[in-house]
């Protein structure tokens, strides 16, 4: 059953296995390469950098996203910067140092080889991005500046403003326009990709829905990327953009690409908290706040509704520094996370009652402007501040943020060797849509890293080698596979029409959302997660008899959108609990109430789950088959994470 | 207690780009002011949903002020009331009881409308693909530090390169314009040492497809600036229009050091 996951990791020394892994590898003529078709599905960092890359190269490029205009892609709004092993602060940064923190971050479920390949790339993304002219910040003397970002103990992150993924898409957006111009890249703007075409048991294309006419129709190509981003927004509220969705991926699944950690999510300590039932997305707060800020609840639940101001000092529990003196606020994410929702569900939240429950910790600068003085601190968080306002109407200078954790991000995604290659030949996956670099938990700023390092500099080497060694058959638009793609595609969107019900994309969404929010959210049980799993199908049923959707389908219709994607989360969900009740141990994100430390941490089995666990889609979603690649560890060595 | 507030909304209605459009007018009672604009409009949306009708069309994706998808013109301004703060990022505790709201799509000939409060600005992808970039292959970049940048020129770049390119600027503009968007990426370009290789050309090409596109002329109304949701400066015009008399210059330059061989 293994033997279908050929990870193709090379062996022999970590330091050169990528150089020799290329020098194996089998190139395209120059000339040759416009022959081949490649199909680019999102303008990310991932595929906006991968797409240009390419048609630099020369290849014929068609590039997918479903936002009117590429540059829009969620990675624009990535606010705290991005990792690079440059040593430019000479703190003992090294490529080896990078690679070593994000195993140990990733709670030792990642592949060492992929690792260190991206820290080894990191350096290089930053040369590209300057040369794009990416303003990131700079020092005095003109040289590039960088700070130590999500807990890290050297300075590696570089950054631009709160903007530095708004200016890395820019860089990658504008290399994609001048590729567009030059003709080797035909960009396909408010287009929809709702299924992968395979012939043979190979990627030949894509169908797509015109968003605005409606049309949906067959893309052909030799080799199909998906760089389509995460799926948090499966949980409904989420730190991501509201369109941002699973649809590319599970058609993938369920065409037979292996899925793997789908229940790997995380969930991000600093987001302003609902604040009602019409609530759209969460907005996420920088980490960088938990520099100055101190996290308290009020001791006694009693004292929850009433203003901060007036709870005395010995009447507030700064939990965090209670229980991790050492690391204190700027302990992990997963484990700053977990502890606002224990505290909350201990009925010691504050701000709005949300179902009868407040879900809201304050994070307090109150402290640091006696120390530092309002100026310093408006001038480090100055912006953050306003937009804490704007959102909420209240003023953080004068009474304590409220903040709690989101879904932020999913290190879980398509199963890709190390070419970045799905289990369906020919189709790729890159970026967040992969599940390659994070493991059990993905560490700040180091996402970006991963979306332009797979984009510029691994996408153009293994498509190239792929394209060199398949052989592949004169597909066309006429073809039996394609036509019935499109045909499936079409019966969908018919039946998404017709149901005739009652119910709202949105109100089913909100309620998915909420099971696996509660359910495999923080933390997760064997209980829990099997009322999920029972709940689930039921909830999908009902989608399916009760759904309504106003509109045709021959039109720019955003109910109809909606509802083709909560389909896709339908199904997407109950994997992401099969695979949590799965894996019965704790790991990073992954908080099985089961397995925990005396300390309350979690508590990793390596000797029964040092595995990746790649879901097979078999037709029935309540009986996937798990496959599973056994992680190795030559380099580092797994040890327990201890932020005592 | 959070207030909450009953409005009356009149909002562009236009089934295609083809079809004539106008206002509908629609109750929107109990909105808590912590809402944001566009969550309001969800909630309009689904009770129109669950009566049977097509909800309101309108464009958003990130909802937190960066992606620039959305913009819709509240009473006359584009974004609304509130400065530097993007349509989806406008809370509704700026409106009070008993408001009458007019919605409208941004109104500018190259942003012709696709539905309802969705236009196409499909031009400004092409203004870019014109010459809104430096050009360097993936691969080919010299290492970072080898060419330091004067940190007041980076922050300078920084703060154009902030648009979010989201037409605000052509929405607001008696003539529609597109000058402050063009400008903002000249000088963000314009002003580091990666962008002055191509910089004369690339003014020209970008100022060339911006009239090519149809929008309409600066005449120094510096209205884009005030609806300018990231605040971009108008001082940038200027320099785009010195760099556009220097291209000039440049170009001739240019012809007569490869004229003559012959
Ligand atoms: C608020 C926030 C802040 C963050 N800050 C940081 C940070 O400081 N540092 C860091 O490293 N990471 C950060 N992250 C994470 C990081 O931004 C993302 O992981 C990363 O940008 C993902 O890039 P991507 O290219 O994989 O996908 P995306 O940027 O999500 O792009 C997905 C693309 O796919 C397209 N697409 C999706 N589905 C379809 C479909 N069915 N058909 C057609 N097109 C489709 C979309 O149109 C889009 O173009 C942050 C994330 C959030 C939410
Ligand atoms: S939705 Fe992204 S800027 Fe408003």
């Amino acid at each position: 059953m293994q033997s279908r996951l050929d990870s193709k990791a090379p062996s022999g020394p970590i330091e050169t296995r990528w150089d020799r892994h290329r020098f194996g590898m089998k190139l395209v003529n120059p000339a040759n390469r416009r022959k081949y078709k490649i199909i680019v599905v999102g303008t990310g960092l991932a595929g906006g950098a991968g797409a240009a890359s390419l048609g630099e190269m020369g290849y014929n490029v068609l590039s997918f996203c479903y936002q009117d205009s590429p540059r829009r892609a969620h990675s624009i709004a990535a606010q705290g910067g991005i990792n690079a092993a440059k040593n430019y602060k000479n703190d003992g940064d090294s490529i080896h140092r990078l690679f070593y923190d994000t195993v140990k971050g990733g709670d030792f479920r990642a592949r060492e080889s992929n690792v260190h390949r991206l820290a080894e790339l990191s350096v290089n993304i930053i040369d590209q991005c300057v040369a794009q002219g990416v303003p990131f910040a700079r020092e005095y003397g003109g040289l590039l500046d960088n700070r130590s970002f999500g807990g890290a103990q050297v300075s590696r992150t570089f950054y631009a403003r709160g903007q530095t993924g708004q200016q890395l898409l820019l860089g990658a957006y504008q290399a994609l326009a001048r590729q567009i111009e030059a003709g080797t890249v035909k960009s396909f703007p408010r287009t929809e990709m709702l299924d992968v075409i395979v012939v043979d048991g190979v990627a030949r294309g894509i169908v797509t829905r015109d968003m605005v006419s409606g049309k949906v129709e067959a893309h052909v190509a030799d080799a199909v990327v998906l760089a389509t981003g995460g799926y948090g927004n499966a949980f409904f509220l989420s730190t991501n953009a509201i369109g941002c969705n699973a649809t590319a991926v599970w058609r993938a699944h369920k065409k037979g690409a292996f899925f793997a950690n789908p229940c790997f999510t995380q969930i991000h300590p600093t987001c302003i908290p609902a604040g009602g039932d019409y609530q759209s997305k969460l907005t996420l707060m920088s980490e960088s706040l938990r520099n100055d800020g101190r996290v308290w609840v009020p001791k006694s639940a009693g004292d929850c509704g009433r203003d901060p101001a007036e709870i005395a000092e010995k009447d507030r529990d700064y939990y965090l520094e209670r229980l991790y003196p050492s690391f204190g606020n700027l302990v992990p994410r997963d484990i700053a996370s977990r502890r606002a929702k224990m505290v909350c569900d201990e009925g010691r939240g504050v701000g709005t009652e949300l179902e009868g429950v407040r879900r809201g910790v304050y994070l307090d600068f109150r402290d640091s402007i006696k120390r530092l003085g309002e100026a310093k601190i408006r001038e480090r968080y100055g912006n953050l501040f306003e937009m804490y306002e704007r959102i909420t109407g209240e003023n953080p200078y004068k009474t304590p943020m409220r903040i709690y954790p989101a879904s932020h991000y999913t290190m879980g995604g398509l199963w890709v060797d190390y070419n970045l290659m799905t289990t369906i030949p020919g189709c790729f996956a890159a970026g967040e849509a992969n599940f390659s670099d994070h493991g059990a938990n993905r560490l700040g700023a180091s996402a970006l890293m991963q979306g332009l390092a797979d984009g510029y500099f691994v996408l153009p080497y293994v498509l190239g080698n792929y394209l060199a060694s398949a052989k592949l058959a004169s597909v066309d638009e006429g073809h039996i596979e394609v036509k019935k793609a499109v045909a499936d595609v079409e019966e969908r969107i018919e039946k998404l029409l017709s149901i005739g019900g009652e119910r709202t994309p949105d109100s089913f969404h909100r309620e998915l959302g909420n099971i696996i929010w509660n359910n495999c959210g923080m933390a997760r049980s064997a209980q829990g997660l099997e009322g999920a799993l029972a709940r689930i199908p039921a909830l999908r049923e009902e989608f399916w008899q009760n759904l309504k959707v106003t509109g045709t389908g021959e039109s720019l219709n955003q109910t109809l959108e909606k509802a083709g994607r909560v389909a896709d989360f339908m199904e997407l969900g109950e994997l992401m609990c099969r695979d949590a009740l799965a894996r019965d141990e704790s790991c990073g994100c992954h908080y099985r109430e089961e397995h925990v430390t005396e300390e309350g941490e979690a508590a990793r089995n390596d000797s029964e789950y040092q595995y990746v666990a790649a879901w097979e889609h078999t037709g029935d979603l309540s009986k996937p088959t798990l496959h599973k690649e056994a992680l190795e560890f030559e380099y580092v060595l797994p040890v327990a994470r201890s932020y005592k | 207690m959070s207030k909450t507030m009953n409005l009356t909304l009149h909002v562009w209605r236009q089934k295609g780009g083809t079809d004539i459009g106008g206002f509908e007018t629609y109750k929107a009672p109990e909105i808590s002011e912590h809402m944001s604009f566009l969550e309001m409009l969800d909630v309009v949306n689904e009770r129109l949903l669950a009566d049977g009708k097509e909800p309101i069309a309108f464009d958003s994706d990130c909802r937190e002020g960066i992606c620039g998808m959305c913009g819709l013109v509240i009473n006359g301004v584009p974004h609304g009331p509130n400065a530097a703060t993007t349509t989806c990022q406008l809370h509704m505790r700026h409106f009070n009881d008993g408001d009458e709201i007019t919605i409208e799509p941004w109104r500018a000939a190259a942003f012709p409308v696709l539905r309802d409060l969705v236009v196409d600005r499909g031009a400004f992808d092409r203004i870019i693909q014109a010459g809104g970039y430096v050009s360097v292959n993936a691969g080919s970049a010299p290492e970072a530090n080898g060419l330091p940048v004067a940190k007041p020129d980076a922050d300078r770049a920084m703060d154009a390169a902030a648009c979010i390119g989201c037409g605000a600027c052509v929405a607001a503009c008696p003539n529609a314009s597109a000058m402050l968007f063009v400008a903002a990426k000249a000088a963000h370009l314009g002003l580091l040492p990666q962008g002055q290789p191509e910089r004369y050309e690339r003014v020209k090409k970008m100022v060339a497809q911006m009239d090519a596109e149809g929008f309409g002329h600066c005449s120094n109304h510096y209205e884009c600036m005030a609806a300018c949701p990231k605040e971009i400066s108008v001082d940038f015009i200027a320099r785009l229009n010195r760099d556009l008399m220097r291209a000039t210059v440049v170009e001739r330059d240019h012809e007569e050091k490869s004229g003559g061989a012959g």
